[in-house]
């Protein structure tokens, strides 16, 4: 095994994950290698919190169904997957890539799925972004009767 | 997070969990009738028989207390894990383990409110042993008269006077499981 | 003499039966698949999402096909879908600052960092029918803005802030305090603002309009400005236990208002603007602005204002009548058999009437 990664860097790939496009992860990394299921993939909610007035003391939006699952490959690695939806396969593919990825598969599997997620998601947040852009008010003041 | 602590869930839930719930009902429904319950097992010194009610009943809303030997760090990882169940003081749980010695002082746990009696702690005493002899039990749910190998009588004398007020009790060893609710008589014979 | 009877099942398989062939209705006509009530009735599944206080797009789609397009039936549906499903937890509370905005507008300031941005609405439209969406066409498409401004904004400050920096309004107090769950716990009143913004997120979007337009007529009147209004997606951040750290497990879009109020002051406080806040599951701004309204009337006790006796500041009647499936389920629970409730009221009045025929026989 090796060394295990800083948080942040997991906590990344873990959400890189979950915001996938489940049909997208399916087609990046469609093989799975074997494992042993730790937790059985399971469908629920997460309770969503907002802040009154967006800053201050929380409180409860609503719920959103959620997926997790937690497996461990038969090296050792013990992989989680939390993800949004009710996509069993979603949530145990995104597990299986998190225990791939602390394993010395990881540069690879950095550059054959993660960075096409990535690309696909900047690209959708770049289109959204222009649309916006294009709805955006541009003031101008109308000649005034005191000016010459 | 220690391996032992991602083992031993449940691996069917809906159906493991409707039978343990159903055994755990019966139990509690039947006073010092004993039920087997299995399907989870966690890390020493929890039962099997604790380890599936912690499976059935425990989740992110029920706040639950280790008592002495049970309060170790794998199990805690354990229930972390699977139950997703907080780990507090005595004062604010749902849920209780431990044995009877170390449950004490008991009159630390929720007995509930006047208004909302079922706010009071579930005990989950880990015994050596259970069978059907010893205090002699009356009440809802039993028709004559049962029996249960309890580990006293004045405290759950005691509990019982504060119906309908008072914690709730499962006594487990191994795979079995007794109940003891509030509303028993328990007298010494 | 009315008499309960059994033998209901075979109608009521019969008009199960019915009800599904009426849902598919005209053969001849293609049937409605889920992916398209999610694609193209957003709206009608947004706000199945924000009232049965459930986000999942597919499942309110589905819903709102299996309702036949009646959306309390389609909540109603949500709602009980939502009790069948374990909760892992709750989220860190959502970053509203750091929302992908597609509409951010503000009433109060023309000049706002970050812009007006109108986004995909219907104001400015005509509200004049468009009979070409009747007929087969090509697609619509938006136009864009490439190279303007390609990389989103990872921040987006608040107005409010901007008046906060002033003193000019109150502060929100931020805390890290476990909010109260009115699905897990009864109400008790009085209650805190936690739970009121709770209630009116996943309250009737009608009832809240109504309640939000009563205190515009005067009816506990506020005068509030739309500070600002933002629609986007936010992303869902989770503490998981196992793992010691947060991860995004997804991302759901919102609505957030925030609107600017009268001022109260005091002896010690000079005048300052108060708050009232809305935060909606998908893009409702009517819902979202409504409840900002609501939030603030109910906020007079903590202001210290008068209780002017308005609807809209009682927060019983608002809390407790919000809710369309618990209102909906009470009203008509109505239609159903009463059969002997009703026949003791039948007895009473006959011997009523037989008592008063009796007296008025012995007076003449």
């Amino acid at each position: 095994m090796t060394n295990p990664p800083e948080p942040t860097d997991r906590a990344a790939w873990m959400g890189q994950l979950a915001r996938a496009k489940p049909e997208r992860l399916r087609a990046l990394f469609p093989v799975l290698p074997p494992y042993e299921v730790l937790r059985p993939a399971e469908i629920g909610t997460v309770m969503v919190q907002g802040r009154a007035g967006g800053t201050g003391a929380p409180f409860n939006l609503g719920e959103v169904t959620v997926t997790r699952c937690a497996l461990r490959l038969t090296t050792g690695e013990v992989g989680h997957g939390h993800v949004q939806g009710r996509d069993k396969d979603h949530a145990t593919r995104a597990a299986v890539l998190d225990a791939l990825l602390q394993t010395n598969q990881s540069s690879a599997l950095r550059a054959a799925v993660l960075a096409p997620l990535a690309a696909d998601e900047a690209a959708h947040r770049t289109a959204r972004a222009a649309k916006a852009a294009a709805t955006k008010v541009e003031f101008f003041t109308l000649v005034r009767g005191e000016d010459k | 997070m220690t391996p032992d602590a991602l083992i031993g869930g449940f691996t069917d839930a809906p159906v493991q969990a409707s039978h343990a719930f159903r055994a755990a009902l019966n139990a509690l429904s039947r006073p010092g009738q004993i039920e087997t319950l299995h399907g989870a097992s966690a890390p020493a010194p929890l039962s099997s028989a604790a380890a599936t009610l912690a499976m059935t009943l425990f989740d992110v809303t029920t706040p639950v207390h280790l008592a002495g030997a049970h309060d170790t760090p794998a199990l805690r990882e354990w229930i972390t894990f699977h139950t997703g169940a907080p780990l507090v003081d005595a004062g604010a749980a749902s849920f209780a383990i431990g044995t009877w010695a170390a449950l004490h002082p008991i009159q630390r746990f929720a007995i509930g409110l006047p208004d909302y009696p079922d706010r009071a702690a579930t005990l989950i005493v880990e015994m050596p042993s259970l069978a059907g002899k010893g205090a002699r039990l009356t009440g809802p749910g039993i028709e004559t008269e049962a029996f249960l190998s309890l580990p006293e009588t004045a405290a759950f004398q005691a509990n019982r006077a504060l119906f309908p007020l008072g914690f709730d009790c499962f006594f487990t060893a191994g795979d079995q499981v007794a109940g003891l609710p509030r509303s028993t008589h328990v007298e010494d014979i | 003499m009315y008499v309960a009877v059994k033998g209901g099942e075979r109608a009521i398989d019969a008009a199960h039966a019915w009800l599904a062939e009426e849902r598919r209705g005209d053969l001849g006509i293609a049937a409605l698949s889920v992916a398209q009530i999610r694609a193209q009735l957003t709206l009608a599944v947004n706000r199945v999402m924000a009232e049965g206080s459930l986000y999942d797009p597919d499942l309110a789609a589905l819903a709102i096909k299996q309702a036949r397009g009646d959306l309390i039936e389609a909540v109603f549906l949500i709602r009980a879908y939502r009790t069948t499903l374990p909760r892992f937890g709750a989220s860190i509370p959502v970053d509203t600052a750091r929302m992908a905005v597609i509409r951010r507008v503000s009433a109060t300031f023309k000049d706002l960092p970050g812009g007006q941005i109108l986004g995909p609405t219907f104001d400015y439209t005509h509200r004049l029918l468009d009979f070409a969406l009747m007929a087969e066409g090509e697609a619509p498409l938006a136009q864009d803005e490439a190279g303007q401004n390609d990389t989103p904004p990872a921040h987006i400050p608040h107005v409010m802030e901007f008046l906060n920096r002033d003193d000019l309004i109150e502060t929100e107090i931020p805390s890290d305090a476990t909010p109260p769950d009115l699905t897990r716990e009864p109400m008790e009143l009085p209650t805190t603002r936690a739970l009121r913004l709770q209630a009116l997120a996943r309250g009737d979007e009608g009832f809240v309009l109504s309640m939000a337009y009563s205190t515009q007529r005067g009816y506990g009147r506020t005068h509030a400005f739309v500070g600002e209004l933002r629609i986007g997606m936010v992303a869902v951040q989770m503490n998981i236990p196992e793992l010691g750290f947060a991860i995004d497990i997804g991302e759901v879009e919102v609505t957030e208002c925030e609107t600017v109020n009268q001022f109260k002051g005091s002896k010690t406080v000079p005048p300052q603007f108060t708050r009232g806040y809305g935060l909606i599951f998908g893009q409702s701004e009517r819902k979202a602005i409504s409840m900002s309204l609501c939030d603030r009337a109910l906020r007079w006790r903590e202001l210290g204002e008068d209780n002017i006796g308005a609807p809209a500041q009682d927060e019983e009647f608002v809390l407790m009548h919000a809710d369309n499936v618990q209102a909906t389920g009470f009203l008509e629970h109505i239609k159903l058999p009463h059969y002997v409730d009703f026949q003791s009221e039948l007895e009473l009045i006959r011997r009523l009437r037989t008592e008063a025929f009796a007296a008025r026989e012995a007076a003449e």
